[in-house]
């Protein structure tokens, strides 16, 4: 099977900074790869090269190549537009729009043009189910999406980035301003989504990449020390510093 | 001891003087109302309101195209200074780059900045005559004052208007953008109206400032007592007619022209309370819940 | 999809739109003040600023009116700055957050919204005609006081709160008393807001004049007594105008206003800019 995401010798400069050093990573399709290491190591900088979401930031610079289906994402005639439409995102700190549950899960459709009511009605309900939230909200849709738990409105994330119908999914630590419940909700979810959707995940929690990932990418300082096979990368380490950090010898 | 004793005459000092904001508003309040109620009784709060002759001479006092013309001006004016301050409130806010931003905020500031009188010298000698030429009429019409007034409550409603904009957290338009949207998209359907309080707020204040200017319009209006036909004729509004008969004003014309002043100072309330209103909720609104 | 424009064309077209506004707000303000300047600045000379007027100001110059904007506007400050100041420290380090507090928060917000000519008509009332101070320099810079309070105590509040509150904690924690905390901490710190607030006061006070239209009377000499009546620049520009006495004579009183206020503005920035900068250093 051909890699989704190709990444070679990235580098990336906030200003005078060196943030990524020389990355080089496949992303396998439909699969779940975990990003691990310590905090400021890099690793939301590297996913939010991987959407483009770093175009925002006016220091941004970067060379080397990302590629998505074998194509350049940075090349001047990609639109990002249709790029984040491709590869969806989900925060760390749960962010619904200030509206009602419906419309932040009928945002995205609306914004692409869709505006056949049925058809968004049904698409809505559709990502909602997907995103395991349907059964809680079922009987709410019209209320802000403010007032639910902070669980619930990170799966109202994840179902708005599902309705748009993305390939790849990023999720940076996801889980971290959850409670033990909602976090396990979320990655029953994941391995739900993970057949039809190649996922990326940011965690500092060791069990969680286990438990979620096939792949596992280990950051330090802006550079990946180490990448395979999650079960590998835990079991037998070939890094000194990967070993440290996976037995909690480090940071 | 004695250190405790100046501490205490101190506070005291400093509470008086925190305390006069309210008693120099119920200072002003009741000598207004004190001046201004006699009129009001003679004449009837009705008669004073809708009545449509203003005539000293014949003892008609009657405010309403005068409350006709602050109406229109003032409408007229936030017709023109909503769409433009909005856009650059947004500019300001999400769009200028930082050395644009650097020569547009002393801008505005140096609009608020220029005097009154300046406004209305400015329209005397550029905005009359362009008018006149352009549209015939006198050129003194209630066209000519809200196009002074649309640039005197620019400042008003651009700064309050781009604090708004920028309160609203930079979460939102992440989740936007990341699905998608454009950065017009974004704009248009989760930044402004996550600020649509606080843009209200912006627009009533300045809406507060174009009823209360005097000075601009006094010099723009031609100041006829009439309800104009339409935007290109002269009219009056309820500041101008104060500053133009305080001078030789006895009797009951004195204390209707006080009269006059009530009714501004019971509009610029209401439009106050309204502003902290419509703010207050914005703060129940956003963020509520978040996390 | 069957829409009339795609997004990635309105929001080039709403970019061209966002900017277009913003180059024209400044337009504005580069035509008003240019014109104002390019038809003002050549009546300008030692004569027109230090002369007096002659034939209500048909020609000759416009000293007496400078002084008395200046005079003005100093009665003005002497009455507002303490006023503006000690207000705006007992709501940032006495008061609470309580009834009161809001009702002097709302009560200063009202008497900066006011309209001028309601100060005006209150100015006349009260210190005109009840505190029988006549048409003069005193009645006319009590009302603008009233009118400048409002901005010195808002800017002066907030730069009293922007003082770390690790200041004062270290200097009550050597024993000193709140007062003397207030005065030897916090003040110094807050002292290049509060100058910044009794500036914007001035420049709220040097441009008003519908409140003085009716308080100050319209006197052509110097005023020396502060019960002697005045004309501030801005009644002269606009008896000027109205009347047709002199449109070169408007013109020049015009720019000489607008050049006092693009100096006020100036200076307020330069001296907000270095204060800033100075926090950053730290
Ligand atoms: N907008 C920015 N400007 C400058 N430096 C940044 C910016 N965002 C992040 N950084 C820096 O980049 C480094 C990596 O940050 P990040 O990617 O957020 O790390 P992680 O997600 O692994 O915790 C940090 O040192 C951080 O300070
Ligand atoms: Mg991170």
């Amino acid at each position: 099977m051909p890699y989704r995401i190709e990444v070679e010798n990235l580098n990336v400069y906030f200003g005078e900074s060196h943030i990524l050093k020389d990355i080089n990573i496949k992303i396998n399709t439909n699969m779940v790869t975990s990003l691990i290491g310590p905090s400021g190591c890099g690793k939301s900088t590297f996913i939010r090269t991987l959407n483009r979401m770093n175009d925002t930031i006016p220091t941004f610079k970067k060379d080397g190549t990302v590629l998505l289906d074998g194509k350049d994402i940075y090349d001047p005639n990609v639109d990002v537009v249709d790029l984040r439409k491709k590869v969806g995102m989900v925060f760390q700190k749960p962010n619904p729009f200030p509206k009602s549950i419906f419309d932040n899960v009928a945002y995205g459709l609306r914004i692409h043009g869709l505006n056949d009511n049925d058809v968004i009605a049904n698409k809505v309900e559709e990502s909602l189910k997907a995103a395991a939230l349907w059964d809680e909200v079922e009987d709410k849709l019209e209320m802000s999406a403010m007032g639910l738990s902070g669980g619930q409105q990170q799966r109202l994330c994840i179902a708005r980035t599902i309705a748009v119908e993305p390939e790849v999914i990023l999720m940076d630590e996801p889980c971290s301003a959850l409670d033990p419940i909602s976090t396990t909700k979320i990655e029953d979810l994941i391995h739900k989504l993970k057949h039809d959707y190649t996922i990326i995940i940011v965690t500092h929690n060791m069990q969680q990449a286990t438990r979620v990932s096939k792949y596992t990418a280990f950051f330090l300082h802006g550079e990946i020390v180490e990448s395979g096979l999650t079960d590998k990368l835990f079991m037998e380490p070939k890094d000194k510093r990967t070993e440290d950090y996976i037995t909690g010898r480090f940071g | 001891m004695t250190e405790k004793k100046e501490d205490k005459f101190i506070q005291w000092v400093l509470f008086a003087t925190g305390i006069s904001s309210i008693l120099i508003i119920i200072l002003i309040i009741a000598f207004i109302f004190s001046e201004g109620l006699p009129a009001i009784f003679s004449i009837g709060l009705f008669n004073f309101i809708f009545g449509m002759i203003w005539n000293p001479d014949i003892g008609l006092y009657g405010v309403f195209p005068m409350i006709i013309g602050t109406l229109l001006t003032t409408f007229l004016a936030l017709l023109m200074a909503i769409p433009l301050s909005l856009c650059c409130s947004i500019f300001l806010a999400e769009i200028a780059p930082p050395n644009m931003r650097k020569l547009l905020k002393p801008t505005i500031q140096g609009l608020a900045g220029i005097p009154s009188v300046i406004y209305g010298f400015f329209g005397l000698v550029i905005i009359v005559p362009f008018i006149r030429i352009h549209f015939g009429g006198s050129g003194f019409s209630v066209i000519s004052a809200s196009l002074i007034l649309t640039i005197m409550i620019l400042p008003t409603i651009i700064s309050i208007s781009e604090d708004a904009l920028r309160s609203i957290p930079f979460e939102y338009s992440e989740a936007s953008l990341a699905l998608g949207a454009t950065q017009w998209q974004t704009i248009k359907n989760v930044i402004v109206p996550a600020a649509v309080p606080g843009i209200i707020t912006a627009i009533i204040l300045g809406m507060g400032r174009a009823i209360g200017e005097t000075m601009a319009v006094i010099m723009v209006t031609g100041n006829v007592v009439q309800i104009p036909g339409s935007i290109f004729e002269p009219v009056r509004t309820l500041t101008s007619n104060i500053a133009l008969e305080m001078g030789y004003a006895t009797g009951l014309h004195y204390s209707a022209l006080f009269s006059t002043g009530i009714i501004l100072l019971t509009v610029i309330v209401i439009l106050l309370l309204l502003a902290n209103y419509v703010n207050y909720k914005t703060k129940v609104s956003i963020g509520g819940g978040y996390l | 999809m069957n829409r009339i424009i795609s997004p990635k064309n309105s929001q080039k077209i709403m970019k061209t739109i966002f900017w277009g506004s913003g180059i024209l707000t400044i337009l504005i303000l580069i035509f008003i003040i240019g014109y104002i300047l390019v038809n003002g600045l050549p009546v300008i000379n030692f004569n027109f600023i230090f002369g007096e007027p002659i034939d209500n100001g048909a020609s000759g110059g416009i000293f007496p009116f400078i002084v008395s904007t200046f005079y003005v506007t100093f009665v003005a400050l002497i009455v507002a700055t303490p006023l503006g100041v000690g207000g705006a420290i007992y709501l940032a380090e006495y008061a609470g957050e309580n009834k009161l507090v809001k009702a002097i928060r709302f009560g200063s917000e009202i008497l900066a919204s006011i309209p001028s000519i309601v100060f005006g008509l209150f100015g006349f009332a009260f210190f005109v005609v009840y505190l029988s101070f006549g048409f003069s320099v005193l009645s006319g810079g009590l009302t603008l006081a009233l009118m400048a309070m409002p901005t010195i105590l808002r800017t002066a509040e907030v730069s009293i709160e922007s003082v770390p509150k690790s200041y004062s904690e270290g200097s009550m924690a050597l024993g000193a008393s709140k007062w003397q905390t207030i005065y030897q901490v916090i003040l110094p710190a807050a002292i290049p807001g509060i100058i910044t607030g009794i500036i914007l006061g001035m420049a709220r006070a040097i441009e008003e004049t519908a409140a003085i239209l009716y308080t100050v009377g319209a006197a052509l000499q110097v005023p020396v007594s502060i019960f002697d009546p005045a004309r501030p620049l801005p009644l002269h520009l606009y008896t000027l105008a109205t009347e047709g006495i002199s449109m070169p004579n408007a013109y020049g009183t015009a720019a000489v206003l607008v050049v006092i206020i693009l100096i006020i503005t100036i200076v307020t920035n330069a001296l907000v800019d270095r204060y800033t900068k100075k926090m950053m250093g730290r």
